[in-house]
């Protein structure tokens, strides 16, 4: 059924719907799946059906929430109170608790700094300091269920910008409210729809980018998974303004789910006559389609991306002339990021005066960063631009577990830098970012902490970017193999004084000549890490020592005798018989046998176990 | 024929409009090093020798001159401290890649690269190739039948057949050859027969001087392209009336 207006659609989809107030909502994006929640979700309905409470108790699955660390959780409705680490057993007392209007004190999140338990979500320090405009939805809405999104005021921007403003005003409206691109070349949005629509060349094409390829990032992922149709009701008005009528969402293979529900909701808006000819009885049309991802890295980078698009491999090419002239077939193409589409619809709702009241001078809006590595929350936080690097790590991220020392954050993805600690009042933005010589990329944030060896991160990251390369310029290809194979000397001690320099001249040249951006940012990784943590490879070089005790051809492991209790436990687990020693008495590692795998300290309860 | 109007090195030069800096500049006798670059093939911008510097409405960057349109009123330094910077490390590392390439070496030399502080490939891996594309290109848009193309991505890069078999679409014209700025890809005509890419090729014979002059297969597909008869290359070019 074709829709004439929104109004229209909400009572077609809503009328009739009445959910019960008490609800148990269970986060399943695919992170909160790899836990278990589709078996939780199953036992919750089992229950519910078997006792025939369906008119008094809804089971509700959501998008992902964005709090890993306690996956898989649910949130119990109208009090709010969140479950952690729920299992399928818990199902009927959850089902009796929520019918009684009582909670489940054991189940409640337990602070890790307080150990204080907190009974709801809004309460806890990860949520509370958040401002979570874009992923919000995503714990109010099942993202295959178009209603939801109209209930929650879905589609109303669309119809504004149809009926009330004209191409160029919509333009202007996204100008004024200062968003930047979320990919993480941090573009004016506004400036680029303005570019495209001014080009010359038709059929003009948008894009969203959603091959999210960060190790560690997957806010794209959620973003798709939990609230499709907000990134497609961005789309359609950025086609709006731009005079598109095609649009692509390429997405990595690698992301089922969010291949499956952004599907979902373009056959569903295709259905009401969001999508096709004549959206809401206005003149204009606009299509979409799914194209998945050629499972490259590289794929991300929006000429590679275009390439791929047209069947052919995806290699950058330079940009000299812009893709919005000269994109896809030759033709306007105006690629923008999921998070960036998403934004749309509410600046269209909320205004630009109001978006502009949020984040700093240079960079408007919230962002969206997966806080991952050496932290206590795990997950994805918005927060708006301009908060602290300290207030992420030690407020939202709840600090170090095991009470160890921060050392660095690596933001940006892997051709970010690695930020240290003598920084973390930075306000982070995306010209902050890159003064200090990282980059807001996709918004991954890798925290380090004590236990990292920075040399062996660069290693890390240098090697995911060799593999990553596409290998057409000589720079990046030729460049990050060298450095790879440097950065490995360094780390099995065998370092000489002159890598240093030498690591620092390819660099520049990367940065100076590479083609693509790969090629330009891929020295940040090294490049940071000599800045701020030279001492770690002079200690590696000169010293041959691993500060951080991380380098296996550096290190020796030996047991503490004082605090050994002589429990045996290193001495069953050691794969390579290197530990001896009798009941109750201090046990011995044998250097000459010892592999260096670091199980003994591993399951160490004693922390007798060390490192030199 | 609409001009632009640029400086490159100082001197004002014009050339034609949509032309690249490179062109430009060979056209007006200055010279650009440049590796992956053919005139008649279209430019790739992956070797970076042939970067230069420009300052554009104020602001100086690097840019690769074999695709960057030459523009009105643009000044072009193809020389500075930063372009040299780049093209040296690009040469060292190309050096360490094909250590025992002569064309690499005298090219190094030219931009001041004597030697190479990276380790050098093994003989029994150098292949002499730079992936500098010419052949994969030249395959595609002068002869235009995609016989090979890379396969792998980053410094696993190559040039290959499809899945390293025996090429089906390739005609043996040996084009791919001509192009390749280092020797690395060859082939032999021994007789009757040529073999490229592993695959050998029937050679067609002159009725009137007996010379094998080229591939059955190169002709025949000449023929069908231009629409020729049938016995026309029973004669080879030398011979024709």
């Amino acid at each position: 059924m074709k829709v004439r207006s929104i109004e229209e659609l909400r009572e077609e989809l809503l009328k009739g719907r009445q959910e019960p107030e008490r609800q148990i909502v269970v986060s399943g994006g695919t992170c909160g799946y790899a836990r278990g929640a589709g078996e939780i979700l199953s036992a919750l309905r089992e229950v519910v059906s078997s006792r025939g409470l369906g008119n008094q108790l809804m089971v509700k699955e959501t998008g992902c929430h964005g709090f890993c660390e306690v996956e898989p959780f649910s949130v119990v409705r109208p009090w709010g109170y969140l479950y952690q680490r729920v299992r399928p057993e818990d199902a009927p007392e959850i089902v009796e608790a929520t019918l009684e209007g009582r909670p489940i004190e054991r189940l409640f999140f337990c602070d890790p700094v307080t150990k204080e338990r907190i009974p709801k979500a809004e309460d806890i320090p990860f949520f509370r300091r958040q401002n979570r405009l874009l992923l919000g939805d995503n714990e109010r809405i099942s993202p295959e269920d178009i209603g939801d999104y109209v209930a929650l005021g879905g589609y109303r921007a669309l119809e504004k910008v149809l009926r009330e403003m004209s191409p160029e005003e919509v333009i202007e409206e996204v100008k004024r409210s200062g968003l930047r691109g979320r990919g993480g070349g941090g573009f004016p949005t506004g400036r680029k729809w303005e570019s495209c629509r001014r080009a010359e060349g038709e059929p003009k094409y948008v894009i969203c980018n959603a091959d999210e390829g960060d190790p560690g990032a997957y806010m794209d992922r959620s973003l798709l998974e939990g609230n499709p149709h907000s990134v497609l009701e961005g789309m359609i008005i950025g086609a709006y303004a731009i005079g598109a009528h095609e649009g692509f969402v390429y997405v990595r293979n690698e992301y089922p789910l969010a291949v499956k529900r952004i599907s979902t909701a373009i056959e569903q808006a295709e259905a009401y006559g969001l999508l096709g000819d004549d959206i809401l009885g206005s003149g204009f049309s606009f299509r979409v389609r799914v194209v998945r991802g050629g499972g490259a890295f590289v794929c991300g980078e929006s000429t590679a991306l275009m390439a791929s698009i047209e069947g052919k491999a995806g290699e950058p090419r330079a940009k000299y002339i812009h893709t919005v002239e000269s994109g896809i077939w030759g033709r306007p193409s105006n690629l923008n990021n999921v998070e960036t589409w998403a934004n749309v619809p509410l600046i269209i709702n909320r205004g630009a005066d109001w978006y502009r009241q949020i984040g700093t001078e240079g960079s408007k809006g919230t962002k969206i960063f997966s806080l991952v590595g050496k932290i206590n929350n795990t997950g994805l936080i918005e927060v708006p631009m301009g908060i602290t690097l300290r207030e992420i790590v030690y407020e939202i991220g709840g600090g170090i577990p095991g009470g160890k020392r921060f050392k660095a954050v690596q933001t940006g993805g892997p051709s970010g830098g690695c930020i240290p600690e003598e920084l973390l009042d930075l306000p982070v933005d995306f010209d902050e970012l890159t003064k200090v010589g990282s980059m807001m990329g996709s918004g991954g944030m890798i925290v380090m902490d004590e236990e990292t060896c920075m040399v062996d991160v660069a290693r890390y990251f240098v090697t995911f970017l060799e593999d990553e390369s596409c290998g057409k310029c000589v720079p990046c290809r030729e460049g990050l193999m060298q450095m790879r194979r440097i950065l490995e000397r360094i780390t099995r001690g065998e370092g000489r004084e002159e890598d240093i320099p030498l690591l620092e001249e390819i660099c520049e040249a990367m940065k100076d000549g590479s083609l693509c951006a790969l090629g330009r940012t891929a020295p940040n990784p090294v490049l940071t890490t000599l800045k701020y943590f030279r001492e770690e490879y002079e200690a590696h070089i000169r010293e041959k020592r691993c500060p951080a005790g991380v380098c296996r051809e550096l290190i020796t492991y030996y047991i503490d005798e004082e605090a050994c209790t002589g429990c045996g436990r290193c001495l069953k687990v050691c794969p390579a018989e290197a530990i001896t020693g009798q009941k109750k008495e201090p046990h011995r590692i044998d250097p000459e046998k010892c592999i260096k795998c670091g199980s003994c300290k591993e399951v160490c309860q004693f922390d007798a176990v060390k490192v030199k | 024929m609409e001009t632009v109007e640029l400086t490159i090195d100082g001197k004002k030069v014009t050339a034609p409009k949509g032309s690249t800096i490179l062109e430009a500049a060979r056209k007006n006798g200055i010279d650009i090093p440049a590796l992956c670059y053919h005139e008649g093939i279209s430019p790739y911008g992956a070797c970076r020798l042939c970067m230069v510097e420009i300052n554009e409405g104020g602001r100086d960057r690097l840019v690769a001159s074999c695709i960057y349109e030459a523009k009105d009123g643009i000044e072009v330094r193809t020389s500075t401290e930063r372009v040299n910077r780049v093209r040296r490390m690009a040469m060292e590392l190309l050096l360490a890649r094909c250590p025992r390439s002569e064309v690499i070496r005298q090219m190094a030399a030219k931009v001041g690269v004597e030697r190479t502080r990276f380790p050098e490939r093994p003989p029994e891996e150098d292949d002499n190739c730079i992936l500098c594309g010419l052949c994969v290109r030249a395959c595609r848009e002068v002869v235009g039948v995609s016989a090979i193309g890379f396969a792998y991505r980053g410094s696993k890069r190559e040039v290959a057949t499809p899945f390293h078999e025996s090429p089906e679409l390739c005609i043996g014209c040996g084009t791919c050859a001509y192009v390749c700025p280092t020797g690395c890809i060859t082939f032999e005509d021994k007789g009757n027969v040529r073999i490229i890419w592993g695959r050998e090729f029937e050679m067609q014979k002159c009725k009137v001087c007996g010379r094998y002059f080229a591939p059955v297969a190169q002709l025949e597909y000449i023929r069908k392209k231009a629409g020729l008869p049938e016995d026309f290359f029973d004669v080879c070019p030398d011979c024709r009336p």
